[in-house]
């Protein structure tokens, strides 16, 4: 008895309108040939030309990219560790202190987690820069992996693992061919997971930086401080349509994997 | 042996970088301007073994928390950033709850291409959504513009830099988080339960509140923490879209550190901060416990 009322309908044009109105105005905009952001004069691509030429940006888009998949790389496999821990590793000292360092990082506010690090470096005599940044970036998003991870070692079938080890599996190679290509489909999101938050992140990175590595963000939320700008506007429709493909690429190849092993699961149970 | 190998290896790492930083906040927030200002040395020195402890437990004092507690400042910050928080949390509930509704009324086949839709604008970048509504709240902007030829106002109004300017940044980029865990208890929701409601002679606005709205319970306590914890220590939204009134306890964190330069300050506000989200974090997670209990 489902009802899809005209009240329904209103909400959900309503909500995606408030969701993707204030995207598309930005995008609109940064083909705008006025610098005058809220002036439309007519269309051009030279903010986009602007942009190319501006060193500085693409210096902190290099910084950025590096600082992202190299930390979101260390994330994923220490939170792939941890989430077999977690879920298989059984009882152990500390397991709840352990637990918590997990799972406390997701509801920590950014603000503490970036000075807390901050001031462990400096107690350290570390120099910041890059590689604080990765340092940093690896320690919370290696949580956000191994909750996406969890999650999958929990819901898959135990007994197949058990069968591996009967078969005289070692433990190591019951994981890489059982295991891992189970949950390989988590780990790869937890790693697109760990990259977009890397990317994105403005706060962590601004405590523990130095004055060698400028992020993306910290560029952009230091030109947004001054007001909007077409270059900002630009560089935005870039980031948003980068991101917009891979997550669209990204979910077409699950739904594509999950179908292939659907149909090998049941040419399996057919040859049985 | 192997398995401890496994085990130490992202515990050491969460050791060192997140506890070990933790108690260095906490220990500076005891400290002096004076001993927590760079060049930071730290006072617990370990080769001085116990002599050394108590020394060290002798410098700490209690002084800037005192000193938290007599500025008015921080008093303010704190209570204005529960308001804004709480405030905020209400708004996205409102505007959630008929998305989440509707999302879970709409066909099947069209389901898991509106939750995407709803994922979707959460993968770009943060600050870019934020910085999307500097353009729309501004006196010239868009937002202005479209009253103003409506004819619902003749002078612009000031909507960027003020608390309104921040709930509407909060809603925005909050809202995924309220509309999921609703529509996924509202999705689960067996029809037949409202059908039996209108046999009974309810009506269907009856039936909505009587049935619908007590089994999306779960959902809506679980989507309203999600968006109060994180808004409480927001920074980036109040920083953008808030004017210099507007007081929010992550901002003036931010402040004390970058422009006063006041170490031990900052972080006698990270840990107060902290203070303040352990219990709707606590009272959260019991309530997911709860959940899982009764659903299994």
């Amino acid at each position: 008895m489902k009802r899809f009322t005209f009240f329904n309908a209103t909400s959900l044009t309503l909500g995606f309108a408030f969701l993707y109105v204030p995207i598309l105005i930005l995008v609109i905009y940064s083909f705008n040939a006025s610098r005058l952001v809220t002036v439309w004069a007519g269309f051009s691509t030279k903010w986009y030309g602007e942009l190319l030429q501006n060193q500085q940006f693409l210096d902190a888009a290099w910084v950025t990219l590096k600082v992202g998949l190299i930390s979101s790389s260390i994330a994923t496999v220490l939170g792939t560790i941890a989430a077999l821990v977690l879920v298989r590793g059984g009882k152990f000292r500390g397991r709840t202190l352990f637990s918590g360092m997990i799972y406390a990082p997701l509801v920590m506010p950014e603000v503490i987690t970036g000075l807390s690090l901050l001031l462990l470096f400096i107690a350290a005599g570390v120099d910041r820069g890059v590689f604080t940044i990765v340092l940093a970036h690896a320690t919370f998003s290696m949580c956000y992996v191994s909750v996406v991870v969890s999650s999958r070692l929990i819901s898959f079938d135990q007994s197949i693992e058990e069968a591996a080890y009967d078969l005289g599996c070692t433990p190591f190679d019951a994981f890489k061919s059982v295991t891992l290509p189970i949950i390989a489909p988590a780990v790869i999101s937890g790693w697109l997971l760990a990259f977009t938050l890397s990317l994105d992140d403005l706060v962590i990175a601004s405590f523990t930086t130095g004055p060698a590595a400028t992020t993306l963000p910290i560029k952009i939320y230091s030109a947004v401080r001054l007001g909007v700008s077409p270059e900002i506007n630009a560089l935005s429709t870039l980031l948003i349509g980068i991101v917009t493909i891979g997550v669209i690429t990204a979910s077409l190849v699950t739904k594509r994997a999950a179908l292939h092993r659907k149909r090998q699961e049941e040419l399996a149970a057919q040859n049985h | 042996m192997r398995r401890a190998v496994v085990i130490l290896i992202p515990y050491l790492w969460l050791v060192a970088l997140f506890l070990v930083p933790f108690g260095i906040v906490l220990k500076i927030s005891l400290s002096d301007i004076a001993t927590a200002i760079p060049p930071y040395t730290p006072n617990f020195d370990f080769s001085a073994g116990w002599a050394g402890f108590k020394d060290f437990l002798s410098q700490l004092d209690f002084e800037n928390f005192v000193w938290l507690t007599e500025d008015d400042l921080y008093w303010k910050a704190y209570l204005s950033s529960l308001k804004i928080a709480i405030i905020s949390t209400i708004l996205t509930l409102l505007a959630g709850f008929p998305i989440a509704y509707a999302m879970a009324q709409a066909s099947k086949e069209w389901q898991p291409t509106l939750m995407m839709l709803i994922i979707l604008p959460f993968w770009t970048s943060f600050l870019i959504r934020v910085y999307a509504w500097m353009g729309i709240l501004s006196t010239e902007g868009f937002l202005n513009q479209f009253l103003i030829w409506i004819g619902l106002i003749d002078t612009p109004l000031q909507i960027l830099n003020t608390d309104w300017a921040v709930y509407i940044g909060i809603i925005y980029t909050y809202i995924p988080f309220m509309i999921l865990p609703i529509y996924a208890t509202l999705e689960k929701l067996d029809p037949s339960y409202l059908e039996a409601a209108e046999d009974l002679g309810c009506s269907r606005i009856q039936a909505f509140w009587s049935v619908t709205v007590p089994l999306s319970k779960p959902g809506v306590i679980a989507g309203c923490f999600l968006v109060f914890i994180p808004a409480v220590g927001e920074f980036v939204i109040p920083s953008v879209l808030g004017g210099s009134k507007t007081l929010m306890i992550g901002k003036v964190l931010w402040e004390e550190f970058f422009s006063n330069r006041d170490w031990p300050v900052a972080s006698a506000v990270a840990i107060i901060l902290l203070l303040i989200l352990v219990i709707p974090i606590v009272l959260f997670q019991k309530q997911q416990e709860r959940q899982q209990e009764a659903d299994s």
